[in-house]
């Protein structure tokens, strides 16, 4: 099998913070990907420089066979992506937002209405698909962020911890279905997560990152049998330590809090 | 239509229909000021030789409604950028200055009907255009306008991460921008170095254009001011969306 997504010696450092230090690997085509590791380990740096939104320091790229820094419309195409933080618009409908998106991509209009019908029906929201997206729980709002980022049929879709903060339902329906995309249309899946437990089951192989560096990669196995450990957990703690990480509060948790005062909570 | 920068302009368009309380709010204070300075301070101005003050007032006052509004519907882009929504279309395979065209294009109609209303409210008020033909002239002011400075809002908003810097804004940019820019007062007889501030501010141009083909009262000339207009529109655009393209999440 070919090789989706090859990313060697990739750096990006922030001032003097290297977030991402010195990492190379390369996922299938069609395989599932998991990127493992304690807050601010480099995790979603890496998915933003894959992504297009970030430059790296250094290092090379490939993505579809294209480069995120000087193709960057080819690679565009070429994923999909949930976001860590919701990224829909609160004042647009379902069925808008899902419309934004296939205009933003480029899918003709004959194709436009029939996909995102079969899509809000797939994820269980074609009910809602004329209410604002501010009503809607995290639960619907993840499953619709994932229906929109299929529209334009991705070679790669790239989930930057799906299920945080989901019920037990939500989650389990939502991994049935990227597992369902993944073994239909040879989707490549390029995710994070801190459930060890659902890594372990969905992925075909892990790589666990911490400190911008891979300790680990190799299939759930793999891992497991080369840290002499019982569950992927106790693996990811021996490689990461037991060290509770700190991450600043960032200019966007202020803003959080203000928009909770001023907007009455809406998110 | 199906082009991107058609659905970021009704983006923007249905984001402003659907927030009523919003538009209540942002019409509120233009008539404030129209009700309590124009009234208040008519016999003054009237006593002075200045004749109606209304009629002086609501081409200043529509402009202030555009100001405001089209400069915050620049900046709203650090709401979409700290919401996640920027990421999103920023991950788009379109070109950086098609969205940049579209949000602005949006921001500036959404500044336009704003500034329309304003003017309706003004008749009601007492104001009376002149010149009817007229009037289309000073849309194309209007409109000149909110390109302006939504172009602005967005340059400055893609410089910032968060809204801790909205007050400095609000008090070093926007307010002095209007109240330095001759929507309150005549410019005769002012003091040099104000009277070169002035100059220097394109909202004074705005201003005289939309009191020019409204009430036939100019001080900078009609051409001037649309000559001007046009090559700030330009040169802003042009910067914003430079800004824009160097922005990173």
């Amino acid at each position: 099998m070919e090789d989706v997504i090859s990313v060697k010696n990739l750096v990006k450092k922030f001032g003097s913070f290297t977030a991402v230090d010195n990492i190379s690997f390369t996922v299938k085509k069609g395989e599932i990907f998991s990127f493992l590791g304690p807050n601010g380990a480099g995790k979603t740096t890496t998915i933003k420089m894959l992504t297009t939104l970030l430059r790296p320091t250094s290092g090379e790229m490939r993505i579809n066979g294209f480069s995120p820094v000087k193709q960057t419309d080819g690679a565009r195409h070429s994923f999909g992506i949930v976001f860590q933080d919701p990224s829909l618009d609160d004042e647009l409908t379902a069925y808008e937002n899902m419309e934004f998106h296939a205009v933003l991509y480029g899918v003709k209009k004959e194709l436009r209405a029939k996909r995102i019908t079969s899509l809000l029906k797939l994820v269980e929201l074609w009910n809602r698909r004329d209410e604002q997206v501010k009503t809607f729980s995290g639960g619907m709002k993840r499953r619709l962020e994932i229906a929109r980022g299929l529209i334009h049929h991705p070679k790669i879709l790239f989930l930057d911890e799906p299920t945080l903060g989901l019920d037990p339902q939500t989650r389990n329906f939502l991994w049935g279905y990227i597992k369902e995309m993944n073994k239909k249309e040879k989707m490549t899946v390029f995710l994070t997560t801190h459930y060890m437990e659902e890594a372990d089951k969905i992925s075909d192989k892990i790589a666990i990152i911490d400190k911008g560096k891979i300790m680990q990669i190799g299939t759930p196995d793999e891992i497991k049998k080369q840290t002499s450990s019982v569950s992927l957990e106790e693996a990811f703690l021996k490689l990461t330590g037991r060290n509770i990480r700190e991450e600043s509060a960032g200019s966007l948790d202020h803003l959080r809090m203000r928009r909770r005062l001023w907007g009455g909570g809406r998110r | 239509m199906n082009s991107p920068v058609y659905i970021m302009w009704l983006r923007q368009l249905k984001r402003y229909w659907r927030s009523k309380p919003r538009i209540v709010g942002s019409l509120a204070q233009p008539l404030l000021f129209l009700v309590a300075l124009g009234f208040g301070f008519g016999p003054i101005f009237q006593k002075a030789g200045g004749g109606n003050y209304i009629e002086f007032l609501a081409p200043g006052i529509i402009a202030m409604s555009i100001l405001f509004t089209a400069m915050f519907n620049g900046i709203e882009i650090i709401w979409d950028r700290q919401f996640g929504f920027l990421k999103e279309t920023l991950v788009a395979p379109i070109s950086r200055f098609k969205i940049m065209i579209g949000r602005t294009l949006g921001g500036a109609t959404v500044a336009l009907i704003q500034g329309f209303i304003v003017f309706i409210l003004s008749i009601f008020v007492g104001f009376r255009p002149t010149n009817v033909p007229m009037i289309l002239l000073s849309f194309v002011f209007m409109f000149l306008i909110a390109i302006i400075f939504t172009a602005f809002g967005t340059a400055i908003a893609s410089r910032l991460s968060d809204m801790q810097g909205f007050q400095l804004i609000m008090n070093f940019i926007i307010m002095p921008l209007f109240f330095l820019s001759g929507a309150l007062f005549p410019l005769d007889n002012l003091p040099s170095a104000l009277s070169l501030v002035i100059k220097m501010n394109p909202l004074s141009y705005g201003v005289d254009g939309i009191r020019a083909s409204l009430t036939g009262v100019t001080h900078l000339g009609i051409l001037v001011d649309l000559s001007v207009m046009i090559v700030i529109a330009l040169v802003i655009t042009f910067i914003g969306s430079y800004l824009f393209s160097k922005m990173e999440i």
